[in-house]
């Protein structure tokens, strides 16, 4: 173990010495800084000379606990300087070093200023919000004229990963889903003995509002989210810029192969959710209920009519656009490092969830006027 | 030899079996500046990620002030990595947290030092590396060079023994890499620290080191070692010779 050993000499009272011996470094500094201070301040010592020529070793640890004694001290001098030891002290910048706090970013305490920036700064965010699904929608019609500018490749990835690879998941929740509503809604209709009704509530339920609400959340979770981390990195590192000083346009790129592809799967996705949610109901019917699997199914088919499917699936392509263009939106609005595209993720989904239900909203207003 | 701070004995390194680099051996003394260069693909990143810990060998040891980091219990290696400090390619700076939070968060972790005095010293180390009053920046809002610069302050935080450098020059311009290059002598010489450095920058070699290794590609393997001012003209090796004088292959 190193070691480090101080002493007083008080011989003059005018001049107080502190010689040290030993080493000045990271092993020594935590204790005689713990020390020394509180000892010099209870001394009320008013100028001390510090004898360097029994130190062996001397780094910028060594400075730190010089440094804390000039603050504890007005007057303090150095005797027996190495040059090594001024050395160390200059590229520290000891004598220049200022104790005080960095000058941290201002920010204005005042709440209307507080509440300007914060004005002005959603303002900013909702004119981007608008502009890119300007751009998004310039970019469909070009590919809707030009349909050789898509990145195929691109978008069947995309339909595989947020599609294909979402079946399992959405198919498992909404299984479940439908055995809930089954269940929980026979509590209630076996008192009336409708129990056959059962079949009809899961079905409309799920094929006319849950199967889109759900898929779309699923949906979001998984690929929103992977949307906005992606396309953040990517525009983190530079890639971005490299696309956009290559000639592209990244909006054609990267967002349009997204959005068409989960256009595309997420409708389909919906109609799995609905099948294995009338699935699980059909289980819970079968099983608790008396009821047989073909009055169960033929029940379903009449409660639902074509336009409810076709609604449905109207809804979840609104929502798989939403989704997709609020990942990329966010992906390319990502700022920073690592923290900014973990925000980016976050965001994408809040925002994309919260779009969806209020989506949703409008969908049942307008449904109501129909 | 007891001077030695770490020895490589009989490395055999590589990933999923694929060899990159054969058998191995080499000794880096307490207190030198050890440049290990050679041509991109060479395996130097993979040399240095083996010398750190990061990838574990096919076979052969790895010793550091004593304690073999191929073999050492996992508490033997926690104590290993606190006497070295490490110079990322990118930086790897938090890009959540300030430079001066960044260059204090070893410092906190495993120093008694109390929060005040810790600032000071966070001031001390940035100045060191020319990055004063940069404290309060985020990573993202400084250059290329700045983040090279507080990486290294980050790296010298605790003062390791060790210092491994991954290319501290590379991408930044002739006036800062010299910067650089001033400051890890001046570290080197004033503190002491052992600088272990991968690099192909010529100027920055023959700055800083006297003993270099250089690795090849196709002998997957050490094919020169020495000084790199000898090496330059009287190597046995022609390519060698090439390297050093930055000529192109015939």
């Amino acid at each position: 173990m190193q070691s480090l050993t101080y002493k007083f000499n008080y011989d003059n009272p005018e001049n107080i010495i502190l010689s040290f011996k030993g080493r000045m470094d990271i092993s020594t500094a935590p204790s005689l800084l713990a020390k020394l201070p509180r000892l010099i301040k209870s001394k009320k010592i008013p100028s001390l000379t510090i004898n360097f020529s029994e130190v062996t070793y001397f780094d910028d640890y060594g400075a730190l606990v010089l440094f804390e004694l000039k603050n504890t001290i007005a007057n303090l001098k150095f005797i027996n300087v190495s040059n090594n030891i001024n050395d160390v002290l200059n590229i520290v910048n000891f004598n220049k070093i200022e104790k005080k706090p960095s000058l941290k970013k201002y920010r204005s305490f005042n709440i209307f200023v507080r509440m300007g920036e914060s004005l002005l700064e959603n303002a900013l965010s909702v004119k981007y919000f608008i502009s890119f699904i300007g751009g998004v929608i310039l970019s469909l019609i070009y590919v809707f004229f030009r349909p050789k500018s898509l990145r195929y490749n691109d978008m069947i990835t995309c339909m595989e990963k947020t599609g294909v690879e979402a079946i399992p998941i959405v198919g498992l929740i909404s299984f479940l889903l439908g055995l809930i509503m089954a269940f929980m809604s026979s509590l209630q209709l076996k008192q009336f003995g409708a129990n056959i009704y059962v079949a009809s509530l899961v079905a409309l339920a799920m094929v006319s509002e849950l199967g889109p609400i759900m898929t779309a959340i699923i949906v979001a979770g998984r690929s929103g989210s992977a949307f906005a981390a992606e396309i953040g990195t990517m525009k983190i590192s530079e890639e971005i810029d490299a696309l956009y000083i290559m000639g592209f346009d990244t909006t054609l790129f990267l967002a349009v192969p997204r959005i068409l592809g989960t256009v595309i799967v997420v409708p389909v996705l919906t109609l799995f959710s609905d099948v294995f949610a009338i699935a699980g109901g059909l289980v819970i019917g079968v099983t608790m209920l008396d009821l047989s699997a073909t009055s169960y199914i033929s029940q379903t088919l009449n409660s639902l009519s074509l336009f409810e499917v076709i609604w449905g699936l109207i809804k979840s392509a609104v929502f798989a656009f939403i989704i997709a263009w609020v990942g990329c939106l966010r992906g390319f609005e990502t700022k920073g490092g690592a923290a900014g595209v973990g925000n980016a993720a976050t965001s994408a989904v809040v925002t994309s969830i919260f779009l969806i239900i209020l989506f949703d909203s409008i969908f049942a207003v307008i449904r109501s006027y129909w | 030899m007891e001077n030695n701070i770490i020895c490589i004995k009989n490395l055999i390194a590589g990933y999923d079996n694929d060899v990159i680099l054969n058998n191995i051996s080499f000794d880096i003394i307490k207190g030198e500046i050890f440049i290990v260069l050679g041509t991109s693909g060479c395996g130097k990143s993979t040399l240095l990620r083996h010398m750190i810990g990061l990838d574990k060998p096919i076979s052969g040891s790895i010793i550091i002030n004593d304690v073999d980091i191929t073999a050492c219990s996992d508490s033997e290696f926690q104590k290993t990595l606190k006497k070295i400090g490490v110079l990322f390619q990118g930086s790897a700076l938090f890009g959540s947290m300030t430079v001066g939070e960044n260059v204090a968060l070893p410092i906190m972790e495993y120093s008694n030092l109390p929060k005040n005095v810790i600032d000071d010293l966070v001031k001390m180390k940035l100045y060191m590396v020319g990055l004063e009053n940069y404290e309060n920046h985020y990573p993202s809002e400084i250059s290329g060079g700045m983040k090279k610069r507080a990486g290294l302050a980050r790296a010298l935080a605790l003062n390791p023994e060790i210092v491994f450098l991954d290319e501290p020059s590379a991408g930044l311009d002739p006036v800062i890499s010299a910067e650089i290059d001033e400051l890890i002598l001046y570290i080197n010489q004033r503190i002491g620290t052992t600088m272990v450095i991968v690099t192909h920058e010529l100027q920055s070699i023959f700055t800083l080191a006297k003993r270099v290794i250089m690795l090849d590609k196709r002998k997957k393997g050490i094919i020169a070692e020495g000084d790199p001012k000898f090496l330059k003209d009287k190597s046995d090796n022609p390519f060698v010779r090439q390297f050093f004088n930055r000529e192109a292959r015939a």
